[in-house]
């Protein structure tokens, strides 16, 4: 691919798929961007006339946004302070020469195939229920009074079940790094006196650092948008407590059938991912290069 | 103070014996050089000198005292690797220092280790770079002065010039030697390479199969080898091995000249042959001679030797230089 020519051909078969995946992103934040400068609420027929900023006024300044804003960044930091820590532990468990590796490994890949709605529902009531559920179980068990999870700590529960289906994930691609670390390097710490402690922080976790920096960018991704595990746990509630953006644009939009200012939440919520990606990117994302 | 003395050590590999009941004494400031054919179990043994892997059976005795199950860290010795194992996210001085804040030295004592041992091994203008940013002689270099800074009693090298270039491989061959000589502190050196382990060794010992052969200094290696393993091994180009004569007694099975002891002439001598192909190296040649009957011949010549491929010629060799060796290999004196 190196002479003008085929340069030049390339490009012209590039063009067809840049060409749709641009329509299909630019055509609906288009649309959305439209939306969001409208009176336009599904209830109230009639002319949808532009009033400007009034749609993003009313969503920036509601009390929910803020404690929506403060909810998905706990939600985002506390999963992936969880999948993170847990998923070296799991990885470095995993590396081990334990019996049966092979088929631990699978087993512990297993919560990333199950559906975010079926594994949110399995732990609202078969584990949190606070009747019927292990948890409670094992509290009376215990002698103590069982947790109403989502009740009592709705964001942490969903934290919880978040992590549990993205450990697994962190896991393995820790797992993979782990396994291309040079042996030699260990054995070069231990004759150099170094002992399990660290050689954790001063050869393995410095080797990680790339695998790691790639979890925190996928998961960043993907956690901005929880939605489903709100949806079927606490429906956002009690109050707002358990809301992120993408569960208050949803209520804006679908429950109160205000198109406009949910699409002026949905403006936000892109806008918010950008700072944070740049914010990442700057960040840890020179652990990525060389 | 860096003696070590393997009793009747053994390894094992799950049901696979690598190494079988050895013998072996190091002496204090000694550089000895384990030589032998690929899989022999040489980096098996020095890294159960290190404590890297564990011993199977029999004694490892460092400094006269049983190390058979001291951990690596413990047991005062410094080992070089293969690939170098640097820690790549670490500056030079880093790597150095590794050890040091690990032994909890105290800063300025770390500084001027450091510093000294830049300036042996010219390293002084890359403590700041990375492993990553150094070409393969620093790197070693780096090793070796992560080594040399923990003052061990003794280093054990495991193929350290084998990532290099030849013409790089003879100045780092020269600058160990130059080092051992400075700091006079035991050295075990593992390579497969003969030339470098008759150039830098006080004693060879050549590993065959999980056994040493032969024990010595080079030049005895050299003219006495205790079989035809070792002869073979030894001087480059290899020995000529050629079945025995008739006329010599039943127990000689094959004899073995080195192609530098055998003179050649045009007109008479012990074997007949044609010239084969000539390889000129300038100072020297060494023309590949087919006998009748015995096989190809390597023989050593002068650089400017004016026989050409296809030219008859006679070959013969002084008595005292040629090796006999009876059916099971072993030299006959
Ligand atoms: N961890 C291991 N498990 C099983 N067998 C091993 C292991 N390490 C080495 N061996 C075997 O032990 C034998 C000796 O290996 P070793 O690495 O000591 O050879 P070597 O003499 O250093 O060879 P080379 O010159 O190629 O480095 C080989 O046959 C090898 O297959
Ligand atoms: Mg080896």
């Amino acid at each position: 691919m190196a002479t003008t020519n085929s340069r030049t051909l390339a490009r012209f078969m590039l063009l067809p798929s840049v060409i749709l995946l641009l329509a299909w992103m630019i055509v609906p934040l288009c649309m959305t961007l439209y939306f969001s400068f409208i009176d336009y609420n599904l209830l109230v027929p009639g002319d949808k006339e532009f009033v400007g900023f009034l749609n993003y006024e009313f969503f920036l300044t509601d009390p929910a946004f803020f404690e929506s804003f403060f909810n998905t960044l706990y939600l985002v930091t506390g999963v992936l302070l969880i999948t993170i820590c847990g998923g070296i532990g799991l990885a470095i468990l995993l590396d081990q020469a334990i019996w049966g590796r092979n088929y631990v490994r699978i087993m512990v890949l297993a919560p990333f195939f199950v559906m975010p709605t079926v594994s949110a529902l399995v732990w609202k009531n078969m584990l949190m229920n606070p009747v019927n559920g292990l948890f409670a179980h094992f509290a009376i068990w215990l002698g103590f009074e069982p947790i109403d999870f989502f009740a009592q700590m709705p964001l942490f529960s969903i934290i919880i079940i978040v992590s549990w289906q993205w450990l697994p994930f962190a896991a393995l691609i820790l797992l993979t790094a782990i396994q291309s670390l040079d042996r030699e390097q260990l054995e070069a710490a231990d004759l150099d006196g170094a002992g399990p402690f660290s050689k954790f922080f001063y050869i393995v976790l410095p080797h990680l650092s790339r695998a790691i920096t790639a979890v925190i960018l996928i998961e960043t991704i993907f956690l901005l948008s929880i939605f489903a595990e709100i949806l079927v746990t606490t429906s956002g509630g009690p109050g707002y407590s358990s809301t992120n953006i993408t569960y208050l644009i949803y209520t804006q939009s679908l429950l109160q059938f205000d198109v406009g200012g949910g699409s002026a939440g949905g403006i936000v919520a892109v806008i918010i991912a950008n700072i944070v990606a740049i914010f990442l990117m700057r960040l840890i994302g020179k652990n990525l290069e060389g | 103070m860096g003696s070590i003395t393997l009793k009747q050590v053994t390894k094992n590999f799950d049901e696979v014996n690598v190494i079988k009941p050895l013998d072996l004494e190091i002496k204090d400031g000694e550089f000895i050089v384990f030589v032998g054919p690929s899989g022999c179990g040489k980096s098996t043994l020095l890294r159960m000198i290190a404590g890297l892997e564990d011993t199977t059976s029999g004694n490892i005795e460092i400094d006269g005292i049983d190390a058979t199950k001291t951990p690596p860290a413990k047991r005062g010795l410094a080992m070089v690797f293969q690939s170098y194992a640097l820690y790549p996210h670490m500056t030079v001085r880093n790597n150095i220092a590794f050890p040091l804040k690990r032994a909890k030295v105290s800063p300025a004592e770390i500084e001027s280790k450091i510093a000294n041992a830049a300036k042996i091994l010219n390293l002084t203008d890359y403590l700041d770079r990375k492993p990553g940013q150094l070409s393969g002689g620093q790197r070693q270099r780096v090793a070796i002065g992560r080594a040399i800074v923990r003052q061990p009693s003794a280093f054990l090298f495991d193929e350290p010039l084998s990532n290099l270039d030849a013409s790089l491989r003879v100045n780092m061959r020269l600058e160990i030697s130059e080092l051992h000589k400075s700091l006079a502190t035991t050295m075990t050196y593992v390579t497969h390479d003969q030339v470098e382990a008759m150039t830098m060794a006080d004693r060879i010992a050549v590993f065959n199969a999980g056994i040493i052969e032969q024990v010595g200094t080079p030049l005895e290696l050299y003219k006495n080898p205790v079989n035809k393993f070792v002869a073979g091994f030894i001087g480059s180009p290899k020995m000529n091995f050629i079945d025995a004569p008739q006329n010599e007694d039943a127990n000689v099975s094959c004899i073995g000249i080195r192609p530098e002891h055998i003179t050649l002439s045009t007109e008479q001598g012990t074997w007949a042959g044609t010239v084969g192909v000539i390889e000129h190296l300038g100072s020297e040649s060494f023309l590949h001679i087919n006998i009748e009957g015995k096989g190809t011949v390597t023989v050593k010549a002068d650089g400017d030797c004016p026989l050409k491929y296809g030219d008859s010629i006679y070959l013969s060799a002084p008595a005292d230089k040629v090796l006999k060796f009876d059916n099971n290999g072993l030299t006959i004196r």
